[in-house]
């Protein structure tokens, strides 16, 4: 049966990972590398490094991390954040990711999903929605969720599917850092409507609320980046708490 | 030294860096006469079964060629499906016809999506030498639409809504059809099963 993955998001600027962690043991705690490597350790599914940096600099700092990362961990890595351009997908590809995530310029550009699709294959191209509740609707934000817009989530992401998308990772700006669980409602709603995996995103604050995402949001995929920042053994909990509740996961 | 076959189907990138942890000299070849030198032959490739059109006749025979010589051969997802006889995503285009039958599409039934991306369990049906010192059940990383059937050839057999050949082995010709370079501690194992019978 296949397993629910747990996602864990390293957030990173500058080379460094920007949250900063207290894992015994590691040289240094901002080094993605080291991290990736610790979370590997501990049986996470897939890493997703996310490139919270807007220079220039910080751009080529990225290929050197996600090429440190490949170089350590051979499970699925992921790059998001301000990925605008083919070009930037090949970079972040041609480092040793094997998939992109891409948020807003998929909505103002859709045409480049299909292109990345056909480029790498389907399999390569995320859709990352960050969504808000706005009178009973979720709708889309972009620009790191400072922009409404009019696109409804769900209809949304079925466009992206339509349109080569592999995956949906599907982010609740309402739940995103409250640390009190993921927004079912939402990620549910999306899961039923495509046919592509959706990684739900936001609000873990407790390994519960996995429980809940699975099971309630009908989620394929969890992402959390600072609730495994707490323990030293959180992932590995985790998963056996799933298990225990009777959810597929790789022990 | 292998040869990593460069087709144009995707990223390489990953493959190449979990053989370089293994210790394996790899090199692509840029024109199939280069495959006279290889001692093993990967075949890689994620996306479109029509890609796969890009190894023409002389790549063909050149493959063929060094499975004739006793060089062992590793096909990697679509490079699995390709040791078949052609696949539903590409009506028209041929396989390599080593091993009999067609790659067909995953329906999706819910709550199983198409395409199956994620970890899922190995079943061995009989002993192979690609799974030497792997655990029945230990999980691979998957992420594809369509899939092999199950044949004498399957030494591994997962199941996403239909069971499939998760892997096939059939003398010095093997097929994986999850990522090995993607699938952890499991994964390098069954690509070092590989290196050790080159």
């Amino acid at each position: 049966m296949l397993s629910k993955r747990i996602i864990a998001c390293l957030d990173v600027r500058n080379g460094q990972v920007v949250k900063g962690v207290n894992f015994e043991g590691l040289r240094n705690a901002g080094d993605p590398a080291e991290l990736a490597e610790r979370y590997n350790q501990e049986g996470i599914d897939e890493v997703v490094i996310l490139d919270v940096t807007a220079t220039i600099e910080g751009r080529r700092a990225l290929a050197a991390t996600v090429s440190a990362v490949a170089k350590r961990i051979f499970i699925p890595l992921t790059v998001g954040g301000g990925i605008r351009s083919e070009d930037d997908a090949a970079a972040a590809i041609d480092a040793g990711a094997e998939k992109v995530s891409l948020n807003t310029a998929a909505l103002t550009d859709p045409p480049l999903i299909t292109r990345l699709a056909s480029r790498y294959g389907s399999q390569a191209a995320i859709v990352a929605i960050d969504a808000k509740w706005v009178d009973g609707k979720a709708l889309v934000y972009v620009r790191s969720g400072q922009s409404g817009t009019e696109r409804e989530a769900v209809e949304w992401a079925k466009e992206a599917a339509d349109r080569g998308a592999g995956e949906i990772l599907l982010t609740s700006i309402d739940r995103d850092g409250t640390k009190k669980g993921f927004d079912c409602e939402l990620t549910a709603a999306v899961s039923r409507a495509v046919p592509i995996p959706v990684i739900a995103s936001g609000g873990a604050g407790s390994l519960e609320h996995f429980t809940e995402v699975f099971i309630d949001g009908c989620a394929d995929a969890a992402l959390a980046a600072s609730i495994f920042h707490f323990s030293e053994h959180a992932v590995r909990d985790l998963k056996e708490m799933l298990r225990d509740r009777g959810i597929p996961v790789r022990l | 030294m292998i040869a990593l076959v460069d087709y144009g189907a995707g990223n390489l990138t990953s493959v190449r860096k979990a053989l370089a942890a293994l210790g394996a000299e790899v090199k692509t070849p840029l024109r199939p006469s280069e495959l006279d030198e290889a001692e093993g032959v990967i075949v890689p490739g994620v996306g479109n079964f029509s890609r796969t059109a890009a190894l023409n006749d002389e790549w063909r025979n050149a493959i063929i060629g060094a499975i004739e010589r006793g060089r062992p051969l590793l096909g990697i997802c679509v490079g699995l499906q390709w040791l078949f006889e052609g696949s539903s995503e590409a009506p028209g285009y041929q396989g390599l016809s080593l091993m009999s039958g067609q790659c067909a599409l995953l329906k999706p039934e819910w709550p199983n999506k198409v395409p199956h991306v994620g970890w899922n369990e190995l079943e061995f049906p009989r002993a192979s030498r690609l799974f030497e010192g792997v655990r029945d059940r230990s999980q691979v990383y998957f992420t594809h639409s369509y899939a092999a059937p199950v044949t004498d050839d399957t030494v591994a057999v997962t199941t996403h809504v239909v069971p499939f050949a998760s892997a096939v082995e059939r003398g010095h010709v093997y097929g994986v059809q999850f990522h090995p370079e993607k699938s952890g501690d499991v994964g390098l194992r069954v690509l070092k099963n590989f290196l050790n019978a080159v």
